[in-house]
C-alpha cells in the first residue's frame, strides 16, 4: 500500500488515488498533422523503465486533482511529487504535512509535459 | 414550495431505530436533516473572487487544505485547491446560490446547488474516533486531525467528507446520498463494540 | 483425568490456583492458566501429537513457538473448527477441545503409516514422477486420493459464527517483538513522547526472557520485564498489543498485524468483541526485534516424538514448569544447548550426555556442565535413535575429522528426551518482506539483515546479536534512533540495565550429521523439513536431478512449503544444497520470504466486509418505494436498480418474463415510469464549456441552443466508444451532461484529466450532480397526460415543448428540470428534482398516473424497449474495440470539426477497415428462439472445428411488441451482410439460423418519439 503525498491534501493511502500511466506525454497540438507512426507512438508506446518512472495519479477520493509522481518501479520508493505543469525535476515535495505550504496555492495547471 | 416539504434523509430505512444507537455509553449516531449544500468553484489566486465570496458568506474562504471556516448561516469546507462545499441550514441554500451568483457576476466561478448530493450523519461521544478508525485510513489522532479540519477520504468502501466538530469528539460524516444506508449500517456495526 | 505427572512442583509462569480442563483426541487432561496446549500436554507426558504429512510417521512437539512444524492441531468442532493451529501457540482455556490431524483412525494407530514402509516410492518429486499417466486419471483418481491421504486439517463446512474487524492506526515507531531488544527499544522510544506500538505474538511480553532464567539489574529478568511493561503502560501514546502477530510488511512502512482478541477465552464468551482484529499500521519507523529460531540438527531419524529443540525444552522447564522428559541427551553444535542443559538439570531432568559435534567444548557454560559431572562427548554424533512413538535411546559414535563419517562402534544411551541445537537463525522474515537484502554471516553461520530499503532497523537476535547485554544495548540505541528519525527525542540511548555476558564459543556448521551408512542408504531418514517429510536424501536427489536453484529445490521437494513456511528447515535445506553443489551458501541464497509470517485466518483478512457490508450497495431516493412494492433488483455496478416489478395475486407471483411483457405493453400502449436516478450527471459551467464539449464529443456542440438537448458519443484517443449520453444547454455558459450509470465517475475523472493537463487554458468547472437529482422517466403515449397533472402550469404541446428540449417547472410542488428525451422510442419526459424530494416526486407520479394505469418498470423492460429501437448500451454493444462507425452511428461523428478526441484514429488503417465487426440486427428463423447473449456466430451451419467466428450476440430479448425474438450482434463485415443468413451454434448439436437485418426493429421513422 503506497503512501502518496497529494500535493494538495498531504499523504494518503494509495486506495484514494487513481493511476493515469506515464507522465509527460503530450497530445499533439494538431493530431491530423501526425503520421500514422507518430500517432501510434502517442497512443500506444510507453517507456516502461526499470527505475525512476514519472507517472500521473489523480486523487480520486480527495481533491480530484491530477498530479505527477516519480516512483522507482523496483523499490516503489517515491522520490518526487509535483503538480501538473511542473518541470521534470521540479519542486520536490518529500514530506509536507497536510497543512503545510499549500495555503492559497493555485492548481498550477499546464500540459502533461 | 419545496422548503415546506419533508426533506428526506438518506438512511431513513434504518434511522427509525435511532434510539438504539444512543446508548448509555459509547458513541451516538444520528442522521441530521439534510442541510443545504452548495458547491463553489473559483480561483483562489483571484483576490476579487476571494473577497467577493467572503463578503457574501460573512467569513473568509478557507484557503488551507482540509480546513473549515464558518459564519452564522454557513460552514465552508475546503474540498480542493479551487473547490469548496458550503453547508447551510435547510432551505437557506436557494437564496445563497442566487446571492453568490449575483455577486460573482462575470468572474470565472461556478456555484452549484448540490443539496441532494450528500446526507449528513453525526457521530459523537466516547470511542467515536475508534469507530472511524475501523474503516478510515486517515490519521485521526488529536495531534493530526482536529476540530475545524475536514477531509475527503474513504470510510470502508465508500467515499465521505469528514468534518471534526469538537473535541468530544464529534464528527460530521457526509456520505454520497446513495451510500447513506451503507455508511449508516457500517458505522452502527463498527460502534456496537463500545455500546452498553 | 490423568495427573500432570511431568510438572515441576514449583516455578513457571502458570497460575496453579487456576487449573484448566481440556480434551485432546477425546481424552481429558488438566493444565493451568498460562499453559499452551503444548506445555500442558508435555506436563501430562503426552508427546505423540500428530502424524507427518507424507509418511504418517509419529511426531511430537518440536518447538515452543510459532515456528512449530509438527504439532499441528485441529481446534474445536462444527462451525468453530479451525485447522493447522500450532499447539505451541494455543492458550488453553476451560473446555478447549483439540485433536490431531492427518491420522486415521487415530494418532496411535494410523493406517496411513504404511506409507513409511513404502517410503522408497515417496522420494522427492514423487507426485510428478508417479502420477503422470494416464492423464485422465489426474482429476478423477490421483488428486482426490492424494488430497485425502496427505491432507492437513479440515476446513469448517459451516459459516463462521464469530466476527472480525480492522483498525487503521498511525505510529511514529512500531516495534515488533518484546524480548530484551524490543522492550528496551520501546522504552527508549516511548520516553521521547513518540507514538509507539509494541506488538508481540505471545500472550505476554518478554520474548525469550520468559523462557530463560537470566538476571537483569540483579533481579530475575521477568521482574525487569514486568517493570518495563508497567512503565510503558503509563505512556498515553503507547499502544501495547500482545497476542498480535505482525504478519505482513508492505510498501512505505505499511504493516498488517493480526491480533487474537478472544481466542484465549472459551468460545462465544465475548460476543461483542471481534474474535480477531487486523491492525493496518502506517509507521514512520519500524524496529524489528523479532528474535531468532533455533535450527534442528539433521541426523538419522531425528523426528521421533521426544526429540525437541534445546531452547524449547529450556522454555518448557522454565516458563511452564513442564518436564519434557526424565533423562535427556543433548545434541549440539554450539554453546546455547549447554545453557539449556543446565536449566533442565536444575528442573530435575537427568542429563545422560551432552553430545557435541565440535572437537572442543570450551567456555563458561561447558565448564559448568563439566563441573556438574555431565558426560560431555565431543566430536561425537548421534547415529541412530530408538523408539517409535517416543524416543527411548540414541546411538552415539565418534566422527572423523571433517565430520563426514563415523568411527568405531556405536554406544547406546537410554533416554526419553533428545534436546538438539543446530544454532540459531535470526527471524529475518519481516526484514526480507520489507525488501531488505540479507547477508550471510560466516562467523555466525546464518543470514542476517544486510541493506535496508525501508525505514526500519533491526535489533537483537534477529540481527544476529545473541548476547543479552548486547541485545539490551542495541534495543536502547535503536529505539532512540527510530524515535529521533520520527521526530522525537535526541537519539541518545537511555541507560541500559546490567546483565551477564556469556562470550559464546564458535559453532560448528555441520549440516548433515553422519551415520553408519551414507545419507539415503539404509532405513534411517535425516529429516530437514519435518512437516513436509523432506529429508536430506531428497535434497541431494533433487540436486542430482538438476534442481539446483533454491527456488526450484523448494518446489520440487516441497521443502519449506508447509504451514510453517520452513522456519526451522530452510537454512538446513539450502546449506545441504550448497554443500552438494560445492557452492558457498550466500551464492545459493534463500527463497523469498512472503507474507503472512504465520498462517492468518480468512476471517481477519475479510474483517467486516462480509454479508450486507461486503460491498456498498447504492440506492436511489425512491428505493424504499421499490422495496415496498416488491421490486426485484438488479446490480448495476454498486447500484441496486429495480429490475422488474412482479405482480402477485392468489395464483402466485409473475415470473420475470411475464412481468417484463406486461411492463413493455404498458409503455408502448399506455404509460410507464422508470427510476433513472442512477444516470451520471455533470454540471459544466464556464465561458469555455461549449468548447470543452465540442472537443470531447464526436459531434458538434458549439451551436446547441439554450434549452435544447443533444445526444453525444465520447471516444478515447484511439477512437473507440467510451461513453454516451444526452447533454443539455441550460444557459450560455452552463450545460448539464449525462453519462451512463456505470461510467459516471470515470467520465468526470477523464474530463478533469483533459482540462487540468491538456487544456488548462479552458475556463470551465465540472461538478458532479449525479446524486443531487432524483430522476423519474415517464414514457408512453399517455405520458403527456400524467405530466400535465403534475405540472399544470407547463405548456406540454409538441410545439411549445418539442422532442430533445428542456424546461423548468414546478412539479408536484417541487422546482424541477424536465427533459423531453427518450430511451424507449416513446413520448417521454425525464423529471429531475433534488434528491431529498425524489420519493415525494415518485409517489405523486404514481398517484397522478393511477387513472392512466401507470406502470413502474425496471431495467429489463428498459433494455427490451431500447433494443427494439436499436439504441446501444455502452458496455453491452461496445467493449473498447468498437467505433461509432462500427455501430452504424457515423452520423454522430462530425466531418467538419478540425479536431476532437478520437478523430485522428479514424484514419488509422485498422480503424478505417470496412470489414470490421459492425452492429446489426438478428432475427432468428424461429421467432420464439431467444439467443443467449454472448452466442458466437458463424457463416456456415455446420463444419469441423475450428469454425471461424464472425462475431457475437450483444443483446437478445423476446419482444412483446413485435411478438418475436430480436437480437443485436457485432458481426464482421455486418453492413454488407444485410439479408444474409448466418448461424448461431448453441452446442449440443443445436444450430439456430438467423437473418441479418438493420438494428432498428420498431418505429424506424421515430414517429412515436416526436408525438
Amino acid at each position: 500500500m503506497l503512501l502518496i503525498n497529494c500535493p494538495w491534501c498531504g499523504p494518503r493511502d494509495e486506495t484514494e488515488f487513481g493511476y493515469g500511466g506515464e507522465a509527460h506525454r503530450t497530445r499533439p497540438a494538431d493530431p491530423s498533422g501526425t503520421s500514422d507512426i507518430e500517432w501510434a507512438e502517442f497512443l500506444f508506446m510507453r517507456t516502461n523503465p526499470k527505475g525512476a518512472h514519472r507517472e500521473r495519479w489523480v486523487h480520486s477520493h480527495g481533491c480530484r486533482r491530477w498530479f505527477n509522481v516519480e516512483r522507482h518501479t523496483v523499490t516503489n520508493q517515491i522520490t518526487r511529487v509535483y503538480p501538473m505543469g511542473g518541470q521534470v525535476g521540479g519542486t520536490e515535495i518529500a514530506t509536507p504535512a497536510a497543512e503545510q505550504a499549500i495555503e492559497a496555492k493555485e492548481p498550477k495547471q499546464g500540459s502533461r509535459s | 414550495m419545496a422548503d415546506t416539504l419533508l426533506r428526506r434523509g438518506g438512511a431513513e430505512r434504518f434511522t427509525q431505530a435511532v434510539a438504539a444507537l444512543s446508548p448509555a455509553a459509547g458513541p451516538r449516531l444520528a442522521e441530521l436533516t439534510p442541510p443545504g449544500q452548495i458547491n463553489l468553484r473559483g480561483r483562489p489566486s483571484d483576490p476579487k473572487f476571494v473577497r467577493t465570496v467572503g463578503g457574501v458568506l460573512g467569513c473568509v474562504l478557507p484557503l488551507s487544505a482540509n480546513t473549515v471556516t464558518s459564519a452564522a448561516d454557513v460552514t465552508v469546507l475546503w474540498l480542493g485547491p479551487d473547490e469548496w462545499l458550503l453547508v447551510t441550514p435547510p432551505g437557506v441554500e436557494t437564496a445563497l446560490v442566487a446571492r453568490l451568483r449575483e455577486a460573482l457576476g462575470d468572474l470565472h466561478a461556478a456555484v452549484t446547488d448540490v443539496t441532494g448530493n450528500r446526507t449528513r450523519l453525526r457521530l459523537s461521544g466516547p470511542n467515536a474516533r475508534e469507530t472511524l478508525m475501523k474503516g478510515c485510513a486517515l490519521d485521526l489522532h488529536p495531534a493530526s486531525f482536529k476540530p475545524g479540519q475536514c477531509a475527503q477520504t474513504l470510510l470502508a468502501r465508500s467515499g465521505i467528507i469528514l468534518h471534526q466538530i469538537d473535541d468530544t469528539p464529534t464528527y460530521d460524516v457526509y456520505p454520497r446520498r446513495s451510500f447513506s444506508e451503507y455508511t449508516w449500517m457500517w458505522l452502527s456495526d463498527a460502534m456496537a463494540e463500545y455500546q452498553r | 483425568m490423568t495427573k500432570d505427572a511431568f510438572r515441576g512442583a514449583t516455578g513457571g509462569r502458570i497460575d496453579r490456583s487456576r487449573p484448566v480442563t481440556f480434551t485432546f483426541n477425546g481424552r481429558t487432561y488438566r493444565g493451568y492458566q498460562g499453559d499452551t496446549l503444548a506445555s500442558a500436554l508435555l506436563a501430562n507426558g503426552v508427546h505423540l501429537v500428530g502424524r507427518s504429512f507424507k509418511y504418517h510417521r509419529p511426531r511430537g512437539i518440536l518447538s515452543a513457538g510459532s515456528e512449530e512444524s509438527n504439532a499441528l492441531i485441529q481446534l474445536e468442532r462444527g462451525n468453530r473448527t479451525e485447522p493447522n493451529l500450532r499447539a505451541t501457540q494455543i492458550e488453553i482455556h476451560e473446555g478447549l477441545a483439540a485433536s490431531s490431524q492427518n491420522a486415521w483412525p487415530s494418532v496411535e494407530t494410523d493406517v496411513g503409516s504404511i506409507n513409511n514402509v513404502l517410503s522408497k516410492v515417496f522420494v522427492a518429486g514423487f507426485y510428478y514422477k508417479t502420477f503422470m499417466h494416464p492423464q485422465s486419471f489426474w482429476m478423477k483418481v490421483y488428486e482426490p486420493v492424494i488430497r485425502r491421504a496427505a491432507g492437513l486439517g479440515k476446513a469448517p463446512a459451516e459459516p463462521d459464527p464469530d466476527f472480525y474487524d480492522k483498525m487503521h492506526v498511525h505510529s511514529d515507531v512500531l516495534i515488533v517483538g518484546s524480548g530484551p531488544a524490543g522492550l528496551m527499544a520501546a522504552l527508549a522510544a516511548a520516553r521521547t513522547g513518540a507514538r509507539v506500538i509494541l506488538a508481540d505474538e505471545q500472550n505476554e511480553f518478554g520474548g525469550s526472557l520468559l523462557g530463560t532464567r537470566e538476571m537483569i539489574d540483579g533481579r530475575p529478568a521477568a521482574d525487569w520485564v514486568a517493570a518495563a511493561v508497567e512503565e510503558l503502560r503509563a505512556f498515553p501514546e503507547v499502544r501495547l498489543l500482545p497476542r498480535t502477530t505482525v504478519t505482513g510488511y508492505y510498501d512505505h512502512n505499511y504493516l498488517i498485524l493480526a491480533e487474537r482478541r478472544t481466542d484465549h477465552l472459551p468460545r462465544g464468551s465475548a460476543p461483542k468483541i471481534s474474535r480477531q482484529r487486523l491492525w493496518k499500521v502506517r509507521a514512520k519507523q519500524v524496529v524489528l526485534a523479532t528474535g531468532s529460531h533455533e535450527r534442528p540438527l539433521v541426523f538419522a531419524d531425528n523426528d521421533r516424538p521426544g526429540i525437541m529443540l534445546a531452547g524449547a525444552v529450556r522454555t518448557y522447564v522454565n516458563r511452564f514448569a513442564a518436564l519434557p522428559g526424565r533423562r535427556a541427551v543433548v545434541l549440539t553444535n554450539n554453546d546455547s544447548a549447554y545453557a539449556a542443559a543446565l536449566d533442565m538439570n536444575d528442573a530435575g531432568i537427568e542429563i545422560a550426555a551432552i553430545v557435541d559435534l565440535r572437537g572442543h567444548a570450551g567456555g563458561p557454560l561447558a565448564a559448568e556442565a563439566k563441573r556438574r559431572g555431565f558426560r560431555v562427548l565431543t566430536n561425537t554424533a548421534i547415529t541412530a535413535t530408538h523408539g517409535s512413538k517416543r524416543v527411548t535411546g540414541v546411538d552415539v559414535m565418534m566422527m572423523n575429522g571433517p565430520g563426514e563419517d563415523v568411527i568405531g562402534a556405536p554406544t547406546r544411551i537410554d533416554c526419553d528426551l533428545v534436546a538438539m541445537s543446530g544454532g540459531w537463525n535470526p527471524a529475518v522474515h519481516l526484514f526480507s518482506q520489507s525488501t531488505g537484502k540479507l547477508r550471510y554471516d560466516d562467523e555466525l553461520s546464518c543470514f542476517v539483515p544486510g541493506v535496508s530499503v525501508q525505514a526500519e532497523r533491526s535489533a537483537g537476535s534477529c540481527k544476529g546479536t545473541f548476547d543479552l547485554p548486547a541485545c539490551l544495548a542495541e534495543g536502547a540505541a535503536t529505539g532512540a534512533q527510530a524515535a529521533l528519525a520520527a521526530g522525537h527525542g535526541d537519539g541518545v540511548a537511555p541507560a541500559v540495565p546490567a546483565a551477564t555476558s556469556v562470550a559464546p564459543q564458535p559453532l560448528r556448521p555441520l549440516w548433515i550429521v553422519p551415520t553408519t551408512t551414507p545419507v539415503g542408504h539404509g532405513k534411517a531418514k535425516h529429516f530437514v523439513d519435518f512437516q513436509n517429510d523432506v529429508s536430506a536424501a531428497d535434497v541431494l536427489l533433487a540436486s542430482r536431478e538438476g534442481y539446483q536453484s533454491v527456488e526450484h529445490l523448494k518446489r520440487y521437494t516441497t521443502t519449506g512449503m508447509g504451514t510453517d513456511q520452513g522456519k526451522t528447515s530452510n537454512v538446513n535445506a539450502l546449506a545441504i544444497l550448497a554443500k552438494s553443489l560445492a557452492s558457498p551458501i550466500p551464492q545459493v541464497g534463500t527463497t523469498t520470504f512472503r507474507p503472512p509470517y504465520t498462517p492468518t485466518t480468512y476471517g481477519v483478512l475479510a474483517g467486516r466486509d462480509v454479508g450486507e457490508l461486503a460491498d456498498a450497495a447504492r440506492v436511489t431516493p425512491m428505493h424504499s418505494w421499490h422495496v415496498a412494492h416488491g421490486a426485484a433488483f438488479e446490480d448495476v455496478g454498486q447500484w441496486k436498480r429495480p429490475w422488474y416489478f412482479p405482480k402477485g395475486d392468489a395464483q402466485g407471483t409473475e415470473d420475470m418474463h411475464a412481468a417484463v411483457r406486461r411492463e413493455c405493453r404498458a409503455v408502448r400502449n399506455g404509460v410507464g415510469v422508470l427510476d433513472a436516478s442512477t444516470l451520471g450527471k455533470i454540471d459544466i459551467q464556464g465561458p469555455d464549456a461549449a468548447q470543452l464539449l465540442n472537443r470531447v464529443y464526436t459531434n458538434a456542440f458549439l451551436k446547441l441552443d439554450i434549452g435544447k438537448c443533444r445526444y453525444g458519443v465520447m471516444c478515447k484517443e484511439d477512437g473507440m466508444v467510451m461513453d454516451d449520453g444526452v447533454t443539455t444547454r441550460l444557459g450560455p455558459n452552463h450545460f448539464l451532461m449525462t453519462t451512463t450509470t456505470g461510467n459516471a465517475a470515470k467520465v468526470l475523472e477523464w474530463l478533469e484529466d483533459y482540462i487540468q493537463t491538456e487544456w488548462p487554458d479552458l475556463r470551465v468547472f465540472l461538478t458532479s450532480v449525479t446524486e443531487h437529482w432524483a430522476t423519474a422517466s415517464i414514457a408512453g403515449p399517455k405520458a403527456r397526460e400524467v405530466v400535465a397533472e403534475l405540472a399544470p402550469d407547463l405548456d406540454l404541446s409538441p410545439e411549445a415543448f418539442p422532442y430533445m428540449s428542456y424546461r423548468e417547472a414546478v412539479v408536484a410542488g417541487v422546482p424541477a428540470r424536465i427533459f423531453r428525451i427518450s430511451f424507449t422510442g416513446e413520448l417521454s419526459y425525464e423529471i429531475n428534482v433534488p434528491a431529498q424530494h425524489g420519493l415525494h416526486l415518485w409517489e405523486n407520479i404514481m398517484r397522478a398516473g393511477e387513472k392512466h394505469g401507470i406502470t413502474p418498470y425496471g431495467t429489463e423492460t428498459m433494455h427490451v424497449l431500447r433494443a427494439e429501437k436499436g439504441y446501444i448500451i455502452v458496455g453491452q454493444e461496445t467493449d473498447a474495440t468498437v467505433t461509432p462507425q462500427d455501430l452504424g452511428m457515423g452520423w454522430v461523428v462530425s466531418k467538419q470539426k478540425a479536431d476532437f478526441i478520437g478523430k485522428r484514429s479514424y484514419t488509422r488503417k485498422d480503424t478505417a477497415r470496412s470489414d470490421r465487426k459492425q452492429l446489426v440486427g438478428l432475427l432468428t428463423d424461429d421467432p420464439n428462439e431467444v439467443l443467449p447473449e454472448g452466442t458466437q456466430l458463424t457463416a456456415i451451419a455446420d463444419g469441423h472445428a475450428p469454425v471461424p467466428m464472425l462475431g457475437h450476440v450483444t443483446s437478445s430479448y423476446f419482444s412483446d411488441t413485435l411478438g418475436r425474438s430480436i437480437a443485436l450482434a457485432l458481426v464482421s463485415d455486418g453492413f454488407n451482410r444485410m439479408g444474409q443468413t448466418i448461424f448461431a451454434p448453441l452446442g449440443g448439436g443445436k444450430t439456430v439460423s438467423c437473418a441479418v437485418t438493420k438494428p432498428v426493429f420498431y418505429d424506424p421513422e421515430g414517429v412515436r418519439l416526436h408525438g
